[in-house]
């Protein structure tokens, strides 16, 4: 039972908000992901749950306890520092064993539990070594040791990945989440990285300026952000945003962008007709603006004129950096794309799959 | 590649001379210190270090004008042995022997054709016929000086020649209880090593704990503590001697161990806690936490994680407090006085009005420093050895 409650949370730097009122509920066994650019709270929400920072306001509770006034090593909790934090002057045995030794563990349990941790990260033959003899790679696995033997209610992790170069994070990646399946313990774990977030989160927080923007799942938060910030971070190349007006006509709504207009859904043909008149930002996925000779069956063509700026092939897709009047936007088109830069070609958007939202308040219009 | 290591050689050229031009500054004056006080009293009187190795006093004029009658050792004529102190002992001043050189023998003159030597002459003669017939032969090393400056001995020979002859001093007991003998270096180096280490562990292990408090735990004032720490440093100890003084004459601290020890832990504990709240002020945070979320508390966590990675630290330290402690006269002379003569105190005692006793002098120097050397010898890898590399990323 280790489900974590942030209730009303908030934390002061000074005159400086880093975190507002936040408010989540972690379930038990869940994969959280703290997601955020840096600056917006995540890792100080982090550090708050492990009880190294104090909080301002609210309640943090760790199952059915409030942890406020309870300090870090009675949390039952293990955290993997970004920087790893090894011991520099104890072996990799050492490091592990340290946290064990301290609450007083029989020796033969220790090491059982050392040499099976390490055995599953396969780090075995370094349990002798001191960190520095260590590649980063390595590290990170005795770091993620380290918290495994404490065997804690909540494993809190901070941006553990981002030493490690591109190959190794997809390794290390996916033996977090091995280990979270393994060990059906709660994971809470922070990154600035919108593809960790969404390939590891069973649930995502969203935070920006210390505020939670949304909180679902990685489905969800794609196909139903909550707002333009949201939209805007998750997802890569990131959400096209246009500005429009809405306007009435023939009894249907449309978004005018200036460059082109949009019929509303049929399905959000009334949400849309509510805004008519104001001002609102389109929203519209990458994916969602095709080659019309590859335009994939069931979609309602839109179709725009534009001008090739910029073409990136990705191997299997190639991103189109457009211009349409004074709208820059990117496609990602099927590979035969015959455009090329300076080509002035049409482009065909899904106008079923367009994202609304208010120009003022930034919030998904539905 | 010869090329290319010449030229190289040649690049270093510079730094290597400056190098060993730096080791001979050093290396010099150190051997000349450590020749005279292996030297006997005699010679360091007449001739300077340098000279240790050439040939005795007098030989080169026995050459040119004894050696063709009396032979290289001076037993070729059985009636005027020279190697025979009875024969010599005659002699013992360079006028006698002049006297004596005028003399005709066997209606001959002594000289024959050579012409008489000069007063310097006939002197070093009478030397040399005194080194060879054994009356006074003063070997070329001797460890007497050390045995002398150990034991306090303050005659005109040496502690060994006055105990063998039972003729020492009222103070001395020619044995091993000498080496406590409140005038010797022996007495004195044992005082200061009961002055030193108190007083190099005393401030550095108080600094610690400050150290570790300014730097990783939260208190009100923290910075201003530590600001004004940092501020008394510049505090002259000389300002101080009067006040404490008095401040020690009420507690009856005054001539006590105690009193210096306290003294130096005063006066070594502002930089020390400056340089280690620097030093485990710049490890990283991360550690800390992760020590804390481990279940340490501040205490495991400065014995198991400060300590151990501030060792280089408190190595220095140790070295800086170990070494000014260890020359430290001012307050050994105004808080021990001569009731407990420390080191500093016994050598400076050493040096007589007239300027003799170097031979003594050079040997208690040798001593007092021999001990700063091994300190230093043991300490200083600590100094270079990076014991924070693998702590954190890259």
């Amino acid at each position: 039972m280790a489900q974590v409650t942030y209730e009303h949370v908030t934390k002061h730097w000074g005159d400086v908000v880093a975190v507002n009122d936040l408010n989540i509920e972690i379930a038990d066994k869940e994969f959280l992901v703290f997601v955020g650019p840096s600056g917006c709270g995540k890792s100080t929400s982090l550090r708050l749950l492990a009880g190294l920072d104090d909080l301002t306001n609210g309640d943090i509770y760790i199952g059915d306890r409030l942890v406020n006034e309870i300090p870090p090593k009675d949390r039952d909790i293990a955290m993997v520092f970004q920087s790893y934090a090894l011991y520099p002057h104890m072996s990799v045995y050492d490091n592990m064993a340290f946290g064990l030794k301290l609450r007083k563990l029989p020796k033969a349990e220790i090491d059982q539990r050392v040499r099976h941790a390490a055995q599953e990260l396969g780090i075995e033959h370094l349990l002798d070594r001191k960190p520095k003899a260590l590649s980063g790679g390595q590290r990170q696995r005795v770091a993620v040791g380290r918290a495994i033997v404490r065997e804690p209610a909540v494993f809190l992790m901070d941006e553990p990945l981002s030493n490690l170069d591109a190959k190794l994070r997809v390794e290390a990646r996916a033996m977090i989440q091995r280990l979270h399946h393994r060990l059906e313990t709660t994971f809470i774990y922070v990154t600035h990285d919108q593809t960790e977030a969404m390939t590891m989160g069973s649930r995502i927080a969203v935070l920006k300026d210390g505020i939670l923007q949304q909180v679902n799942t990685p489905q969800v938060l794609y196909d139903k952000p909550d707002n333009v910030f949201v939209a805007g971070f998750i997802g890569s190349p990131s959400m096209n945003f246009f500005d429009a007006t809405m306007i009435q006509e023939n009894g249907g709504a449309y978004a005018d962008t200036g460059a082109f207009r949009v019929r509303a859904p049929e399905s959000k043909r009334d949400a849309w007709m509510q805004t008519a008149g104001r001002r609102v930002i389109l929203g519209v996925r990458p994916e969602d603006i095709h080659d019309p000779n590859y335009a994939p069956p069931g979609i309602r063509p839109l179709e725009v004129e534009a001008l090739v700026d910029v073409r990136e092939l990705m191997g299997n897709e190639v991103f189109l950096y457009l211009k349409s009047g004074n709208h820059d936007y990117i496609a990602r088109v099927d590979p035969r794309t015959a455009a090329y830069v300076g080509n002035r070609i049409e482009v065909v958007f899904n106008a079923e799959n367009m994202h609304l939202f208010d120009a003022e308040t930034e919030q998904a219009l539905r | 590649m010869n090329i290319e290591r010449l030229t190289n050689w040649f690049r270093h050229l510079p730094t290597h001379i400056v190098l060993i031009l730096l080791c001979a500054l050093w290396l010099v004056p150190t051997l000349g210190l450590l020749v005279t006080s292996l030297r006997p009293v005699q010679a360091v009187n007449v001739t300077g270090w340098w000279t240790v190795l050439s040939p005795p006093i007098g030989s080169s004029e026995y050459a040119q004008q004894c050696s063709t009658c009396h032979g290289e050792e001076g037993d070729a004529i059985p009636d005027a042995d020279l190697t025979d102190p009875e024969v010599v002992g005659d002699y013992p001043r360079s006028t006698q022997l002049l006297a004596m050189l005028e003399k005709e023998i066997d209606g001959q003159p002594h000289l024959e054709d050579n012409p008489l030597p000069d007063a310097q002459q006939a002197a070093n003669i009478a030397v040399y016929l005194k080194r060879i017939s054994g009356i006074d032969a003063p070997p070329r090393f001797t460890a007497n000086n050390y045995i002398d400056a150990l034991m306090g001995y303050r005659g005109k020979r040496t502690y060994l020649e006055d105990c063998a002859t039972g003729e020492q001093a009222l103070d001395l007991n020619c044995n091993i209880s000498d080496l406590l003998n409140p005038r010797g270096m022996g007495r004195a180096m044992l005082n200061s090593l009961l002055v030193t280490i108190p007083a190099t562990i005393l401030p550095i292990l108080f600094a610690a704990f400050a150290a570790y408090s300014f730097a990783w735990l939260d208190f009100r004032g923290r910075q201003f503590l530590f600001a004004l720490l940092v501020g008394l440093q510049v505090v002259p100890l000389q300002m101080t001697l009067i006040p404490i003084s008095r401040l020690y004459a009420q507690l009856g601290l005054n001539g006590t161990f105690w009193g210096v020890w306290l003294f130096h832990t005063g006066f070594g504990m502002p930089y020390a806690i400056y340089l280690m709240r620097n030093f485990l002020g710049s490890l990283p945070r991360d550690l800390f936490e992760s020590a804390y979320l481990d279940g340490a508390s501040h205490w495991t966590a400065f014995t198991r994680l400060a300590i151990p990675l501030a060792t280089p630290a408190i190595a220095s330290l140790a070295i800086f407090q170990f070494l000014w402690v260890w020359n430290d006269l001012l307050v050994a002379l105004v808080f021990l006085g001569g009731t407990t003569p420390v080191l500093t105190y016994q050598i400076s005692n050493m040096v007589t009005s007239l300027g003799a006793g170097w031979h003594l002098l050079t040997a208690a120097a040798f001593l007092s420093f021999l001990l700063p050397m091994i300190v230093f010898f043991a300490l200083q890898r600590f100094f270079v050895r990076g014991m924070l590399a693998g702590a954190v990323k890259g």
